[in-house]
C-alpha cells in the first residue's frame, strides 16, 4: 500500500512535469502550428540566470541570491521574456512558411541559445541549492515523499484549474481558442493575431521557466543539456495527446509519467538503463493503434 | 545516346560529382590538414544525400537519420576491428564477430545494410503518422538510439568511445562513396518511386487518387536514405577510427540538416551545394576560433561561435529564402539551361 502510494507520488510529479512541459508546447502549436524545438531551451536559459557566467567549476549565485518571490518572478520573467523576443525576431517574419520551415527555423534558434549559453557558463553543470528545505521528506499514510513533489504536484493543478479558467472565461483565452480553431476565421472577426500570439508566447516561456526551476530545485544542478530530454518527452506528450489539443498534451504528459515510473519500477535492474528506450517504444505502439493521438482535433483531420 | 542522357538528366550528377572531383584533387595538392577536410566535407556529404533522399521528396523533416549513420559507425566497428580487440572490448558481441574481421569495403556495405533494414522495421511504423507527428517521431527515434547505444556496455562500449577502428578512408576513398551516393540519389530521384514521392509532397490526395501509395513510396525513400546514411557513417568511423553515441545526436543532426536546408532541400545540387557553402564557412569559423593573425594582433572568437553563427545564418536563411541557395533547380549544362528558360514562358502561356 505505502510503496503504491510512493509511486503514485512520484508518477503524479513526474508527471506534472512533463504535462507542463507539453502544455507550453501545445499552446504555441495550438495558435501557430509552430513546433517550438527552442522551448527546452528557453527553459534552460531561464534557470542559466540564477548564477553569474563563469567558466570555473563553482558558480557565483546571480538571481539565485535573491529573496525567493523576487527569484521566481525574475526566472519566470526570463522564460516569457526570451519567447517573445524569439517571436519578435524570428517567427514573426515566418507567418507564412510551412510547418517545416518553422520547425527546422526552431531548431536553429534552440542550438543558437544552447551554444551561447556554452560560451558564457562553459559545459560544466553548476550547483544550485534552492530551497533545501523543500527535499526534507514528509510523511503522508505512510509514505515518505518529499515536499517538493506535493509542491510540484500542487502548482500544476492549480495552473491547469488557472489556464482552463482563462482559457473559457476571459478574452484573451476566448480569442486564443478561436485562433487555435481557425486562424483566418479568428483575424476576420476581430481577434488581434499578433497578440493571441504574443500571449501564447509569453505562457508557453513562463510554464518552461516553471519546470526549470522545479527541476532545479530538485536535482540541486544547474545544467546545459537539461533541455533536450524534457523538451523531447514533451513533445512526445503532445503527440499522444493529440497535436493541437490542451489537454491531450497535459494527459499525454501524465501518461508518460505514469509509464516511465512503472517502468522504473518493474524493469529487471539490467534494463532500467533502457527505460526510456521502453517508453518511446510504448509510445510508438500506441501511435500505431491511434495514430493522431488520444484526442483527434479538427485541425488534424484531413479535408479531402 | 543523347536520348538516354537526356532522359536520365545525367548532366546533373556528372556535373556535380566533377566538382567534387575538382575540389579532391586540388586538396591533394594542399597541406594534409586541407585534405582532411575535403575528406571529411565528402562523408558529411554523403550523410547529407541520404537525407536529400527522404526529406527532399517527401517534404517530412527527419531528425532521426542520424540514428541510421551512427548504426552503420557501429556496424564497421563491430565487423572491421581486430578479433583480439573485439574480444576484450566488446564481450558481448556474438561468435562469430569475435573470430573475424571483414575487408573494409563489404564491412561498409553490410553495415549501411543493418541501417537499412532497421529503416524498414521503425519506418513501416512512423510513416504512418501524419507529417508533423512523424517528424517528432523521427526524434524519438535519434533518442531510442542514443539511449540504447550509450547504455547497451557489453557491445556498445557504452558512453565511452571505442577506439581502434582501420582507418583506410582518405580522400579519393570518400571521393569514391559521394560519388555513388549522387548517382544513387540522382537515379532515385528520376525514377518513378522519386517522382512519386514527389507528387505525394505536393498534393497528397490527388497522388493518392491516382493510385500512388504514399506510404509505400515513403518507406521506399526511407528504407534507401537510411542505406546511403549508413554508409556515410560507415565511412565516418573509418576515417577516424573512433566512434561514439553521442557524435551521432543533435550536434550532427543540426549541422547535416542546415546544410540540406541552406543549399535547398529539394533539389540534389541543392543537397551538394548546402554541404560545399557551410563545411567551408564552418571551416573558417573554426580556424578564427582557434585565433588568426592580423599584423601584430590575434583575432579570436570564443569556443562555441561557429555553431552560434551557423545557426544565425540558418535563421536568416530561412527568413529569406526558404527554398534555399538553389531554390529546387539543379546544376545542368549551360546550353540546357538556355533552352530552359526559352520553354518557360511558352508553357506558362498554354
Amino acid at each position: 500500500m505505502t510503496a503504491t502510494l510512493q509511486y503514485l507520488f512520484d508518477a503524479l510529479s513526474l508527471g506534472s512535469l512533463y504535462a507542463l512541459g507539453a502544455l507550453g508546447i501545445a499552446l504555441i502549436f495550438g495558435v501557430m502550428r509552430l513546433v517550438n524545438f527552442a522551448h527546452g531551451d528557453v527553459m534552460t536559459f531561464a534557470i542559466f540566470v540564477l548564477i553569474a557566467p563563469t567558466s570555473e567549476a563553482v558558480a557565483p549565485l546571480w538571481v539565485g541570491a535573491w529573496s525567493t518571490p523576487l527569484l521566481v518572478a525574475t526566472v519566470l520573467a526570463a522564460g516569457a521574456g526570451l519567447s517573445i523576443v524569439s517571436e519578435w525576431l524570428v517567427f514573426r517574419h515566418l507567418r507564412h512558411a510551412t510547418p517545416a520551415t518553422t520547425m527546422m527555423a526552431s531548431f536553429a534558434l534552440g542550438f543558437v541559445i544552447q551554444n551561447s549559453l556554452l560560451v558564457l557558463h562553459s559545459s560544466r553543470p553548476k550547483a544550485v541549492n534552492l530551497w533545501p528545505t523543500l527535499s526534507m521528506p514528509m510523511n503522508i499514510f505512510g509514505a515518505r515523499v518529499p515536499a517538493l513533489q506535493l509542491l510540484m504536484v500542487g502548482i500544476t493543478m492549480a495552473l491547469l484549474i488557472g489556464l482552463a479558467w482563462m482559457l473559457r472565461r476571459s478574452r484573451v483565452g476566448l480569442e486564443m481558442r478561436a485562433a487555435a480553431e481557425n486562424f483566418d476565421m479568428a483575424r476576420m472577426l476581430g481577434v488581434k493575431a499578433n497578440r493571441v500570439i504574443l500571449v501564447a508566447f509569453g505562457l508557453s516561456g513562463t510554464l518552461a521557466a516553471l519546470i526549470g526551476l522545479l527541476m532545479v530545485s530538485q536535482t540541486g544542478l544547474v545544467d546545459i543539456r537539461i533541455g533536450a530530454p524534457m523538451m523531447l518527452v514533451a513533445f512526445v506528450a503532445t503527440v499522444i495527446g493529440g497535436l493541437g489539443s490542451l489537454a491531450g498534451a497535459v494527459l499525454g504528459g501524465f501518461l508518460i509519467g505514469a509509464v516511465s515510473t512503472l517502468l522504473q519500477a518493474w524493469l529487471p535492474l539490467d534494463a532500467r538503463a533502457f527505460r526510456d528506450a521502453f517508453v518511446y517504444l510504448a509510445v510508438i505502439l500506441l501511435l500505431l493503434w491511434r495514430p493522431n493521438g488520444l484526442f483527434v482535433t479538427s485541425t488534424a483531420r484531413q479535408r479531402v | 545516346m543523347p536520348s538516354f542522357f537526356r532522359r536520365h538528366r545525367l548532366d546533373t550528377p556528372i556535373l556535380l560529382c566533377l566538382a567534387l572531383l575538382l575540389m579532391a584533387a586540388l586538396s591533394c595538392t594542399g597541406s594534409a590538414s586541407l585534405q582532411r577536410t575535403v575528406t571529411e566535407m565528402l562523408i558529411r556529404l554523403i550523410m547529407v544525400v541520404g537525407l536529400f533522399i527522404f526529406i527532399g521528396h517527401s517534404g517530412v523533416m527527419s531528425f532521426g537519420h542520424m540514428a541510421f549513420v551512427g548504426i552503420g559507425a557501429y556496424g564497421v566497428a563491430w565487423t572491421t576491428m581486430d578479433p583480439a580487440i573485439k574480444q576484450l572490448v566488446l564481450p558481448g558481441l556474438p561468435a562469430i564477430l569475435h573470430q573475424s574481421a571483414l575487408p573494409w569495403i563489404p564491412a561498409s556495405v553490410l553495415a549501411a545494410l543493418l541501417a537499412g533494414v532497421i529503416a524498414l522495421i521503425v519506418g513501416s511504423v512512423i510513416l504512418r503518422l501524419s507529417g508533423i507527428a512523424a517528424s517528432i517521431a523521427t526524434f524519438s527515434l535519434l533518442a531510442i538510439f542514443n539511449v540504447v547505444y550509450s547504455n547497451w556496455d557489453s557491445v556498445t562500449a557504452g558512453s565511452s568511445s571505442i577506439v581502434g577502428i582501420p582507418t583506410p578512408v582518405e580522400v579519393w576513398q570518400a571521393l569514391g562513396f559521394a560519388a555513388a551516393a549522387i548517382v544513387v540519389a540522382h537515379f532515385h530521384s528520376v525514377s518513378r518511386f522519386g517522382l512519386a514521392l514527389r507528387a505525394v509532397r505536393e498534393e497528397p490526395v490527388a497522388a493518392q487518387s491516382c493510385g500512388i501509395n504514399a506510404w509505400r513510396q515513403m518507406l521506399v525513400a526511407f528504407v534507401l536514405s537510411a542505406f546511403v546514411c549508413g554508409l556515410g557513417g560507415a565511412l565516418d568511423a573509418q576515417f577516424l577510427g573512433v566512434v561514439n553515441p553521442d557524435a551521432y545526436y543533435l550536434g550532427r543532426t543540426f549541422t547535416c540538416l542546415t546544410m540540406l536546408v541552406i543549399g535547398g532541400s529539394t533539389s540534389l545540387s541543392g543537397a551538394v551545394s548546402g554541404v560545399i557553402v557551410l563545411s567551408a564557412l564552418i571551416e573558417i569559423l573554426v580556424r578564427l576560433e582557434s585565433g588568426v593573425a592580423l599584423g601584430s594582433m590575434t583575432f579570436q572568437l570564443p569556443t562555441g561561435s561557429q555553431e552560434i553563427v551557423v545557426g544565425l545564418v540558418m535563421i536568416l536563411m530561412l527568413i529569406r529564402r526558404p527554398a534555399g541557395l538553389m531554390k529546387g533547380r539543379d546544376w545542368l549544362w549551360p546550353t540546357l539551361l538556355a533552352r530552359q528558360r526559352l520553354l518557360r514562358p511558352i508553357l506558362r502561356t498554354t
